[in-house]
Formats: structure tokens, sequence, C-alpha cells
């Protein structure tokens, strides 16, 4: 009550009338009849972006862990490729990886008869595998630069209680180093996931229809401008609220265990 | 050096990238050029927004302050994609009905001020929270030292605030230039001839996608890492007279 009451303040409720008052006017005076029509395209739009947001984010994930592990304490032979992985996925915009693997792979593939003959060849020839797999790639080239100092951040005693009870290196990478590396970074990842789903909008420019598609296809259709941009941008503050929620619920959860 | 390349099996990919009218090395050239103006005048225009929204989230009064905290939250919650479209509408609009107003037509807006306006727009809410942090990171006792002398605060502001919070702010100001590097190839869905769409109409026309995304990427790799060393010159710059942090751990 305390908190509501220190929130509100005077100027926060004129501030809040006004801003009614805008969504108000928006509702009343902008054109929004082409909602229906539109609604299940963009629902079914909806629907794709998380889903590759989220898979995305776990198979990158996954790549991250192995990248950043070879940085950290791999030998040369493995740290040196992880390097430059990461070095040229950051070094590069994400349109151009994508545009790369899109109509790059897409021109070489058709090329070889086997791949068109192969059981993969049906789903080669959609845009979805390329968006998850240029999406992935950067996601974990980004993800293994944070998983490379969260690592090296544990602190030494853990490892070497660990071993002092005898533990095999493994149980020990699964039981006492990733958990402490991932509990170290769970801040960044949300941040990460947020700027994750900010990139996932390009993948439109490679035909997969997703919820920035859907407005871009209102837009051509009807000539109407602002207002499916407006809705998609309250579209993507409201997921990055709910990601920033999400989150802040793993964090408190783990914080809760180590007390 | 052709013969060089031949031996390579690269010849042809030599010839597709030569400086010269068959080639397109001339047209990639020409995007990267629009991609760094863009790019700089976006950083620019977003350090100077940054810089203005930083003291007024630290010295405004309340609904200043609340504005911005709008500002910052928006822009960061919003694709990059999403921001470029609504703020190139809104500015070709806006122009455009200032300019029937004043009796002329409409206006052709050129590409590199539009781009320079909308991504200057995003950098500045970027720009605001490093400006804010590395102002909060100045020690207090500096500024009431300024203060204690008689120095009006624009002065203060110039000659110690300033000064003082650049060694705090470069890290994170050379991690948003980068972003805005990489963020100019968005504006290729606008339609700007900037690096990343001259290289897509090079390879669409040529078919030959590998070879000119992949000397596109390498580009972009090479402005990333010379801004590399650019920013940690100046980072050593900004700490001059600052005892080292090597040994400190």
């Amino acid at each position: 009550m305390q908190q509501f009451r220190a929130f509100w303040e005077p100027h926060r409720i004129v501030m809040a009338v006004i801003f009614a008052a805008i969504v108000v006017w928006c509702a009343m005076t902008l054109r929004w009849d082409w909602l229906p029509d539109y609604a299940p395209l963009a629902l079914e739009g909806l629907w794709r972006t998380i889903w590759i947001l989220v898979v995305t984010i776990v198979l990158g994930f996954l790549l991250a862990v192995p990248l950043g592990l070879a940085q950290a304490i791999g030998p040369w032979y493995l740290a040196l490729p992880a390097k430059a992985f990461c070095t040229v996925i950051r070094g590069t915009p994400l349109l151009l990886q994508i545009w790369l693997l899109y109509y790059g792979l897409g021109s070489l593939f058709p090329q070889y008869p086997w791949i068109r003959s192969s059981e993969l060849w049906p789903y080669l020839r959609q845009a979805w595998p390329y968006a998850v797999l240029a999406l992935t790639l950067s996601y974990a080239g980004y993800e293994g630069e944070v998983m490379r100092g969260a690592f090296a951040g544990v602190k030494r005693g853990q490892l070497e209680a660990a071993k002092a009870f005898g533990m095999p290196r493994f149980t020990m990478f699964r039981r006492i180093w990733l958990p402490q590396a991932i509990r170290s970074v769970l801040p960044t990842l949300g941040g990460e996931t947020i700027l994750q789903l900010k990139a996932t909008p390009l993948v439109a420019t490679i035909t997969v229809i997703d919820i920035y598609a859907v407005s871009s296809r209102v837009r051509s259709d009807t000539f109407i401008v602002y207002e499916p941009l407006l809705l998609l941008a309250v579209v993507y503050m409201i997921l990055a609220g709910v990601i920033t929620l999400l989150f802040s619920r793993f964090e408190n959860r783990g914080q809760r265990r180590a007390s | 050096m052709q013969a060089f390349f031949d031996m390579l099996g690269l010849g042809s990919s030599a010839e597709l990238l030569s400086l010269s009218p068959p080639g397109w090395g001339g047209n990639l050239l020409r995007g990267l050029a629009n991609s760094l103006k863009i790019a700089l005048g976006a950083f620019g225009l977003g350090l100077v927004i940054g810089l203005f929204g930083a003291c007024g989230k630290l010295y405004g009064g309340k609904v200043t302050r609340d504005l911005l905290a709008v500002y910052t939250t928006v822009i960061r919650a919003v694709p990059e994609l999403v921001l470029i479209l609504i703020l190139y509408y809104v500015g070709t609009d806006v122009i455009n009905k200032i300019s029937e107003a004043m009796g002329g037509d409409r206006v052709e807006i050129n590409g590199v001020a539009a781009g320079i306006w909308v991504l200057g727009i995003v950098q500045g809410a970027y720009a605001t929270e490093i400006l804010r942090g590395a102002i909060q990171a100045v020690p207090v006792g500096q500024i009431e030292a300024a203060r204690s002398f008689g120095m009006p605060s624009a002065m203060t502001m110039r000659r110690i605030t300033i000064p003082a919070m650049m060694s705090f702010a470069t890290p994170g100001l050379a991690n948003l230039w980068l972003i805005a590097t990489k963020d100019t190839a968005l504006l290729a869905v606008v339609g700007f001839s900037e690096l990343t769409l001259e290289t897509r109409q090079a390879a669409g026309s040529t078919r030959a996608y590998f070879t000119f995304f992949l000397a596109a990427g390498a580009l972009y790799l090479v402005v990333t890492l010379l801004s590399g060393l650019v920013f940690a010159r100046i980072e050593n710059w900004a700490r001059r007279g600052q005892p080292s942090l090597k040994g400190a751990r």
C-alpha cells in the first residue's frame, strides 16, 4: 500500500490521465476496422514469433556453453576457433548473416541432386530453417562471450573443493561449475533475451510470416500506416515485459535457494 | 595479382569484386561510405541526446525524469526495425506537412539524413543510460570542489564532470558505436542504399551470393576491429593520470 502511494504522486496521476486520454483518442479516431480481418493471421504470426524466440534461445544457449567453455579453459586449437566465431558473429550485422544463409545456402543446395532427393529437402525449401539457424548462431555468438566470463568467474575454491571430494570431472561441471555460472549470468541473460526478441522481426525479410510481417502486410494491403505499427510496438513491449518478469522470477528463486 | 587469384580458384570472385565497373567493388565501397556516414551522424546525435537526457534524468524535475524514463524504456523494448519504420513515416509526414503549409511541394527526403535522424533517436536512449551511469560514478567531492570555487554549473559540466566521466563512459560508448554500425544494415529494409542493400543488389544481379555477402561481412568486420583499436586508445587517453588497473586484483 505504501509502495502504491509512493508511486502515485500528483504529477504521475496527471501524466496517467493524459496517457489514458491519448489511448482513448487513438481508439476513437484512428482506423481499426482492419483488425477483425487480420486477427487470425496476427495470432498465427505472434505464435511464430514466440516459437522462433524460444527455439533459438534454447538451441543457442546449448551451443554457447561449449563455446564459452572452450574460450575459458580450452586448449588453443579449441579456444581460437571459438573466439573467432564469436568475433565474426558479433562484428557483422545479423541481417547480413540471415541473407547470407538464406540466399547463399538457398542457391547452393539445389545444385546438388542428392540434397534435392533427400528427406530434408521439403524443409530446406522453406525459409524458417534458415531463420532459426541464423538466429541460433547469433545468440550463441553473443552468449558464448558472456558464458566465457561466467565460467572464468566461478571461484577456484569451489572447484578445488569438488575435486577434493573426489568428484569426477563431468559431475563437477554439471553440479558445481555450470549452475554457478548460470546463476551469475541470469541478469545478462534476461537482457540478451530481449535483444533476441528485438532481432526476430528480421526473419520477415526472408518471407517468414511473423507478427512483424503481418503488420507489413496490413500496411501494403490497406495503406494504413500508423495503426498496425503502433499495435506492433505495443505487442513487443508486452512481450519484453513478460520476459523481464519471467527472468526476475528465476533470479529470485535462485537467490532464495542460496540463502 | 590476377594469376595469383586464378591459382586459388578465386579468379571469378576477384573479377566480380574489382573496383572498375564490370566489378561491383565500387558499389560496395560506396555503400560502406554511406553506412559509416549514417553511423557517425547517428552516434553523434545519440551522444547529444544522451548528454541532455542524462542531465535531465539526474538533475531534472519530477516530470522530466518520468518522461525520460518512458523514452528510454519504450525505445529499448521495441525492435529497432519497428522504430525505424515509425520514425521514418513520422519524419516524412511532418516534413511534408510543414512544406505543404508553407506552400511548397512534397519533399524527397535525403536517405542519409533520414537514417541519421532515425538511428540517432534510438542511440539517444542507450546513450542516456550509459552517460547517466558514468556521471553518477564521478566522485561527488570533485563536483563539490568545483562548486566551492564558484564555477557556474555549465563550466563544472564542461571542465570537471565530462572529463572525469569519460573513462567510465568509453567502454559503453564503444559498444554503442558498434551497435550503430551494425544497425545501419537495418536501413536496407526501408530502402537506403547502404552496404547491406548494395550487397544484396550486387548479389542478386550476379547470382554470386556467397562472394558478395562474405565480402560485405569482411568489410563490417574490418570496421569493427579497427573501431576496437581506436576505442582502446581513447580509453587509454581518458584514463590518463588514473592509477593503472593492472595488478589491482
